[in-house]
């Protein structure tokens, strides 16, 4: 039978992807957000699986919660990866020291 | 039994495309292994019982944020090939980080051991008898409605923030000024002359 383990393990598994997917591709910024979604998705896994299994609301709850910061913070990301790209022709966040003080 | 089958295919496929996502030659393919494990995220929620969450996920990340995220990729003329150039270089530190990671967690949780579920506890307790949708609506509406309504803020300031990041003036456009159009009355723009036969008028 499928326990809680069961999805926090896979929970857990999506997190070191994204980790893994933010270190693998440190100068593509497109594929860093991507990153951060499956990490966001992870997070929501492991909220929903707790909420299933303890049969409480509030998990779900704040799995929407993730869910909304999560739909922003993309917007937001890809507003500034646009705006970068307006000014500088390309998007290699490795050399991003403009504002370095 | 369908169950379990269920949960190993879900989970699965998830975590091949999420395998897929972070390392797809072209970014393109990237957004759509994305939206394929969001699919599969959706599966594994409606197998949970989490009607709402699962439709949310549809919706909200397959719908919106992935098409945000096609539309941003294709419409950036990026050259690719070069920002894949530090991949060879960065790839057995990542893999280090990563297996390091997935260490301590599977540490974390035979370390721990379970201290028993106190029912008690419970914040909102699911009613079996209850949709999901309707349970959910009903803690939002109540308990969490000042946090709902913040969500509502968040999401408003992050719609203002990317309209004004993004929108530009141009100055090669000479834009229609409807004021301007509006403003204007016939005895400033009409002038009634009785000129001679022959003559002629100069404005």
């Amino acid at each position: 039978m499928i326990g809680l383990g069961h999805y926090l393990a896979v929970g857990a598994v999506m997190f070191v992807l994204g980790v893994f997917g933010i270190f693998l591709n440190r100068k593509n910024i497109i594929v860093i957000l991507m990153a951060i979604e499956l990490i966001l998705l992870s997070v929501n896994i492991n909220l929903v699986a707790f909420s299933a299994f303890l049969h409480d609301m509030v998990g779900q709850v704040f799995a929407m919660f993730v869910l909304t910061v999560a739909a922003g913070e993309a917007a937001i990301g890809l507003a500034i990866l646009v705006i970068y790209f307006r000014g500088r022709g390309t998007i290699a966040v490795d050399d991003v020291n403009q504002m370095k003080g | 039994m369908i169950q379990a089958f269920a949960f190993y295919l879900f989970a699965t496929v998830m975590i091949a495309s999420g395998v897929m996502t972070i390392a797809a030659r072209n970014p393109v393919h990237s957004v759509l292994w994305l939206i394929l494990a969001f699919f599969n995220a959706a599966g594994l929620f409606l197998i949970l019982g989490a009607e709402f969450i699962a439709m949310l996920l549809v919706i909200v990340y397959v719908g919106a944020v992935a098409v945000l995220f096609l539309f941003v990729v294709m419409m950036l003329n990026v050259d690719f090939a070069e920002l894949r150039a530090g991949f060879a270089r960065y790839w057995p530190f990542a893999t280090l980080l990563a297996v390091l990671l997935l260490a301590e967690m599977g540490f974390a949780v035979s370390a721990w051991s379970a201290g028993g579920i106190a029912p008690d506890a419970r914040a909102a307790p699911i009613d079996a008898a209850k949709p999901n949708i309707e349970a959910l609506g009903e803690i939002l509406y109540t308990r969490y409605l000042y946090i709902f309504e913040g969500a509502g803020l968040v999401l408003l300031v992050a719609m203002i923030g990317a309209i004004v990041l993004t929108h530009r003036r141009r100055s090669d456009l000479r834009p229609q000024k409807v004021s301007e159009q509006v403003k204007r009355r016939p005895w400033e723009a009409v002038v009634n002359t009785s000129p001679g036969v022959g003559e002629g008028i100069e404005l």
